[in-house]
């Protein structure tokens, strides 16, 4: 493995009975990017990011984290691993019966159980900080918080252990584009700021062109081009033109030019 | 940032004007940081600086340790004076030190007197009775008057929705029922004739079965497991379709939810209870017969005609009308918990596990009122 690559996906083959997900898809996550994963519905970037993680086990391929092959090693059983990535749910997946702050302490707790009480507390109030809730929202139940406010504290959850690489899964889904926005600018400001590298899959054209530095477009089992917005645009695939140069890609260009 | 490999042991060391932070400040090492935070010695006059010359890693347990740090120099702990080290960890730094807040200062949850969280947890919990008892009787009254305007007019109702019900709820539940019944006749002989056998009365074994499944365990039987997995399942069902806002459309429609869905798994379960308590006590008798011919050496002709002389169609009445009843109370109880289901998935889980046990607990409440009812009119 090459120190630069911290994600490296080779030959990854996912059926769902008779149905065939991936067929041979390759993927390379650079140290430090923000890769937009995109792809028409069905194209299996939720089942990606999964697979990634370990909550689904690999018909055929390999996983690679920071130069360890993990493609036998499902989540629970990767040790320090764990520890170097964080993942944001669709819906924040909070656990419904804890606060935020102790969602955010679960992992620090989980990882560091001689950790003095009240450096813990102060930690998990910087990642809610960080994550831009309010201070009085620590104390708050997911069921009390807005959309927004739940994705960001499942951010402050995923930052909790200082992660090398953080997985999104649809960040801006069900915000309003206000929200959406602001939380596009978070996820942009913390990567460029922690260092992160953020694999990141979205719907919301809008968070490709502020957030991502390159895009991998999914389709038919594969990759079908991995790489800038401006050499995305240009392969000539259909699904492609039509995302991108329909009226919502240009006016989301638009919005980045301005 | 990255934090695994061994590294140098965090210390600091104090050169002139300036306090060098030396390692790895992470959160592996936060109690050795602490404690030379500890020793540091209080400021003097002069300006301090700290420098980042020699700092090997530092994640953002070491940046509330820094400001830590800084605070006890005196120093601002959100912009304190730094010097040196790598620009990109110098950046990162500064972004977590303007979120960062002192330790000290993290506020605790206060202290509640436990006598006083006692006072107001049984004052709640009461209110909460009340508030359940009220919706309860609430609920029932809309259903009987529902129930009331679809029978006067018999073409709104929906035969294939109870069709569908009395599928689910009662021939399913066939196979469940009968063989539970028959389960707990066998030990209610085994049980009757081991105690009977002392006083030679072993012969009325029939009589304890046949009397307690056709008044009692029959329909309690039958009730209590229609109360478990159809009280449940009335709750699931509407309490998925509220969270899917399907009740609202409905509503939006012109359709009352209550005559849609509450009245023909009312009718379903109305219709079916009695059968059902029917077979249990049936069943019920037969697994006594069973363990009575195997155990006690009675044959099974003499059970038989034990049986016939001692049954009265009393028994069989105080049994079976008391059906209806425990139907109604199953039907209304779960229906209502699946309306009062909200949004998330947790709150389905809730409201199905209180169906259960209100549905239970007021059919054994009615079947013990009946019983009273019953000895008091000498049936």
């Amino acid at each position: 493995m090459s120190a630069e690559h911290v994600v490296e996906v080779e030959g990854l083959i996912t059926r769902f009975g008779t149905v065939e997900v991936h067929r041979g898809l390759s993927l390379r996550l650079r140290r430090g990017e923000i890769l937009g994963v995109v792809g028409g519905s069905g194209t299996g970037k939720s089942v990606l990011m999964r697979t990634i993680l370990g909550l689904k086990r690999p018909d055929a391929g390999r996983i690679v984290l920071f130069g360890e092959e993990v493609t036998d090693r499902p989540a629970g059983t990767r040790g320090l691993l764990e520890q170097r990535i964080g993942v944001l749910f669709q819906d924040g997946a909070l656990f419904s019966s804890l606060t935020v702050l102790e969602n955010v302490l679960v992992p620090i707790r989980e990882f560091h159980p001689d950790l003095d009480d009240d450096l813990a507390r102060c930690l998990a109030r910087l990642k809610i900080a960080i994550a831009g809730l309010q201070e009085d929202a620590a104390g708050k139940y997911p069921s009390e918080l807005s959309g927004g406010m739940r994705k960001r504290a499942g951010l402050a959850r995923a930052l909790a252990l200082d992660p090398e690489v953080l997985f999104l899964d649809e960040p801006t889904a069900g915000l309003d584009p206000i929200t959406a926005g602001a939380f596009d600018e978070l996820v942009r400001t913390l990567a460029k700021a922690l260092r992160l590298t953020v694999f990141l899959i979205t719907h919301d054209l809008d968070t490709l062109y502020r957030v991502c530095d390159r895009v991998a477009v999914l389709g038919e089992g594969k990759v079908l081009i991995v790489g800038t917005l401006e050499e995305v645009e240009a392969h000539p695939n259909p699904w492609i033109q039509r995302y991108f140069l329909g009226p919502r890609g240009r006016a989301a260009a638009r919005a980045r030019m301005a | 940032m990255s934090h695994r490999s061994e590294s140098p042991p965090p210390a600091l060391l104090r050169e002139g004007d300036r306090i060098a932070l030396i390692g790895s400040w992470t959160l592996e090492r936060a109690a050795r940081i602490r404690a030379e935070i500890e020793r540091m010695p209080r400021p003097s006059e002069s300006p301090l600086r700290l420098s980042l010359e020699r700092l090997e890693r530092m994640d953002s347990a070491g940046a509330i340790l820094l400001a830590e740090l800084a605070s006890r120099l005196g120093l601002d702990p959100r912009h304190p004076p730094l010097e040196g080290g790598d620009p990109a960890l110098v950046h990162w730094l500064q972004h977590m030190l303007a979120a960062c807040k002192p330790i000290a200062e993290a506020p605790r949850l206060p202290g509640r007197d436990p006598a006083t969280w006692l006072l107001a947890h049984v004052g709640r919990a009461t209110l909460a009775i009340l508030r359940h008892a009220r919706e309860l009787l609430g609920f029932f009254g809309l259903t009987v008057i529902t129930l009331l305007r679809v029978l006067v007019r018999p073409s709104r109702l929906r035969l294939t929705p109870i069709a569908h019900h009395i599928e689910q709820v009662g021939i399913d539940a066939v196979p469940l029922v009968g063989l539970l019944s028959f389960l707990v006749g066998a030990v209610i002989a085994f049980l009757g004739a081991t105690v009977l056998k002392e006083f030679a009365a072993e012969v009325y074994t029939v009589e304890l079965v046949s009397f307690s499944f056709l008044r009692e365990f029959g329909v309690l039987l039958a009730a209590i497991l229609l109360a478990g997995r159809t009280a449940s399942a009335f709750t699931a069902q509407i309490g998925a379709m509220k969270s899917h806002e399907e009740i609202d459309a409905m509503r939006v429609l012109g359709l009352d939810p209550v005559e849609l869905l509450v009245i023909p798994r009312l009718l379903a379960l109305v219709l079916v209870l009695p059968m059902l308590a029917f077979l249990a006590a049936l069943a019920g008798i037969v697994g006594g017969a069973i363990v009575a011919v195997m155990s006690l050496e009675m044959s099974p002709a003499l059970f038989v005609v034990r049986f016939w002389d001692t049954l009265e169609l009393r028994h069989v009445w105080v049994g079976l009308i008391k059906a209806p009843v425990f139907a109604l109370i199953i039907a209304v109880i779960g229906c209502l918990q699946g309306f009062k289901v909200t949004g998330s998935a947790e709150s389905v889980g809730e409201r199905t596990t209180s169906s259960v046990v209100q549905a239970i607990f007021l059919v054994i409440l009615f079947d013990a009122l009946f019983a009273v009812f019953f000895m008091e009119i000498g049936m």
